[in-house]
């Protein structure tokens, strides 16, 4: 008999488990050797910095030591200063954010339901949304002054518009044979809402979420690094005017850490918000 | 049919139906004014602002335009060369993947404008602070979308490019970067929009010299309406020209490929 002619026998058992656990520490193997190369290079940089900074190659006003830095960001968390200034950055863009996801679904879903309400308003939100949230900063401090309304506005104006557009494209995508069907079951508007339209524009949605989330992150840091009395952003300028390098760049670390955050989470609130979704890959 | 008639196609090929908000507003504001119901400091009359932005432009406000156009295609061509060539790198070689794309992620992760406060410790208030604040916005988008163009690019391509024993100068040249530019282009779209914005964010924070945005933070700090919103819509003009700009290029550029 050919060998061709038998089935492949499954591998004893044994063996199969070694097979799988020396594939596994091959793995882990090099899962360590990745991360290991990963840091190979900010710890040149750190070692480099650290050396500049001993040997006074460049005055330390300019480069601060990174143990400075480390220790300042420690004392300026300690201290809980950090935590008052960041927590009020964290407000804002709650109250921004929030106001556009109001404004932008509401937009959005008329935009996107209506072809008359696209008519009137889509050339204006586009012209609108055409000129940078930089170029609102200095009109709207001159129109509501430079308190708290004029932060949020900003952080809502920067985060409505890939939120509107996203829902106004999501509903305007969904698949006219999903609208048959439910003409077809007689779904009661509401039914077609939450059967239909949210759950095949969610994706759509989200993306619009996500965007948002991170451009009212980013303009919150803009509008407080120009004009603000707290917060994260003016801690830097703070730090800058009194030439603590310290300060602005451990400020930078929080800063980076803060949008690494609101990437992450936004991950996995869409993964589990569209865990239903099978996908071929 | 009459020229009449061809004369006002264009009037009602257009939605006209959109000017409708825009006007309200714009009465709903000439009557806030015309009758004082408002600070007129706070919010000048149109009539007033048109003049005033028709006094800029005949004040070299152009020399302003024109200098913050070159300074954000300085910053656009350094931070896109910069980023084309370490999307290249990163896109090629895996260990320098491994090397350097953790330590790039991190580092992206910080707010573009938080990195002013420290470039302007480091460089100055002056023209070079401005141009590499401006070819950093333009660094990450394209660094990111060449990478990822060059990793996407087929397998399949790669093979027949070794069947004909192309040299590795062919294999880029002729395989790698064509399959890659769609992305590429992509990125430099990105960034053709993101240094326009941070022309106008460098000229905020780094005060010296001319530029729109140093226009409209003066026109701020001298309460002059007209200067603020006349710098607004150039902004907003300039933006969108470039936008369209870059849309036509990438067609043009991109004509060879088939579309499937």
């Amino acid at each position: 008999m050919s060998s061709t002619d038998t089935l492949p026998l499954p591998l004893p058992h044994s063996r199969n488990l070694a097979a799988r656990s020396l594939r596994w520490r091959q793995a882990v193997l090099a899962r360590l050797r990745d991360s290991a190369l990963a840091l190979l290079l900010p710890a040149a940089i750190v070692l480099l910095w650290h050396l500049a900074a001993r040997h006074g190659w460049v005055a330390a006003q300019i480069l601060p030591a990174p143990e400075q830095v480390a220790l300042t960001l420690f004392e300026l968390w300690d201290s809980g200063e950090l935590w008052a200034n960041l927590s009020i950055s964290l407000g804002r863009v709650a109250w921004g954010f929030s106001a556009a996801l109001l404004i932008g679904t509401a937009l959005g879903v008329a935009m996107g339901l209506s072809k008359t309400a696209e008519a009137y308003l889509y050339p204006s939100f586009k012209a609108l949304s055409e000129i940078p949230v930089l170029g609102w900063i200095p009109l709207l401090i001159m129109l509501v002054g430079i308190g708290e309304a004029m932060k949020i506005l900003i952080i809502a104006k920067a985060a409505a518009v890939p939120i509107t557009i996203n829902t106004q494209q999501g509903i305007r995508n969904i698949p006219a044979n999903f609208l048959e069907v439910a003409r077809v079951y007689r779904f009661t508007p509401r039914q077609l809402w939450l059967k239909v339209v949210f759950p095949a524009s969610l994706p759509s949605l989200f993306n619009g979420l996500r965007y948002g989330l991170t451009n009212a992150w980013l303009s919150l840091v803009t509008v407080e690094l120009l004009a603000s009395s707290e917060g994260i952003g003016y801690q830097m300028v703070w730090g800058r005017q009194l030439f603590q390098l310290d300060v602005v760049m451990a400020c930078m670390v929080v800063i980076g850490l803060v949008g690494l955050a609101i990437d992450r989470l936004l991950q996995l609130a869409e993964t589990f918000l569209l865990r239903w979704r099978r996908s071929a890959f | 049919m009459s020229t009449f008639t061809k004369q006002f196609q264009w009037l009602r090929a257009r939605d006209l139906r959109g000017l409708a908000l825009p006007a309200g507003l714009l009465a709903l504001w000439w009557l806030v004014s015309h009758f004082q119901l408002a600070n007129q400091h706070v919010l000048a009359p149109p009539q007033q602002v048109v003049q005033e932005g028709l006094s800029q432009i005949s004040g070299g406000f152009g020399w302003d335009v024109l200098a913050s156009l070159g300074r954000d295609l300085a910053g656009f061509f350094l931070g896109g060369s910069a980023g084309f060539l370490l999307g290249s790198l990163l896109g090629v070689s895996r260990l320098a993947e491994k090397l350097i794309g953790p330590s790039f992620n991190a580092v992206k992760q910080i707010a573009l404008f938080a990195w002013i406060p420290l470039l302007s410790v480091w460089f100055g208030m002056g023209e070079p602070a401005k141009i590499i604040f401006i070819a950093m916005a333009a660094f990450y988008p394209v660094t990111i979308n060449t990478f990822e163009g060059i990793r996407s690019v087929s397998r399949d391509y790669a093979e027949v490019a070794r069947v004909y024993a192309f040299s590795r100068w062919q294999l880029w040249r002729r395989v790698i970067i064509p399959a890659a530019s769609p992305q590429i282009f992509t990125g430099l779209h990105l960034a053709l929009i993101y240094s326009w914005l941070a022309t106008i964010g460098a000229e905020y924070f780094l005060k010296s010299g001319h530029g729109v945005g140093n226009t409209m933070i003066d026109g701020r700090e001298h309460f002059n309406m007209g200067s603020v919103l006349f710098g607004l819509v150039v902004v907003g003009c300039i933006g969108a020209t470039l936008n369209q700009l870059a849309v036509r290029f990438e067609r043009r550029a991109l004509v060879w490929r088939k579309p499937n």
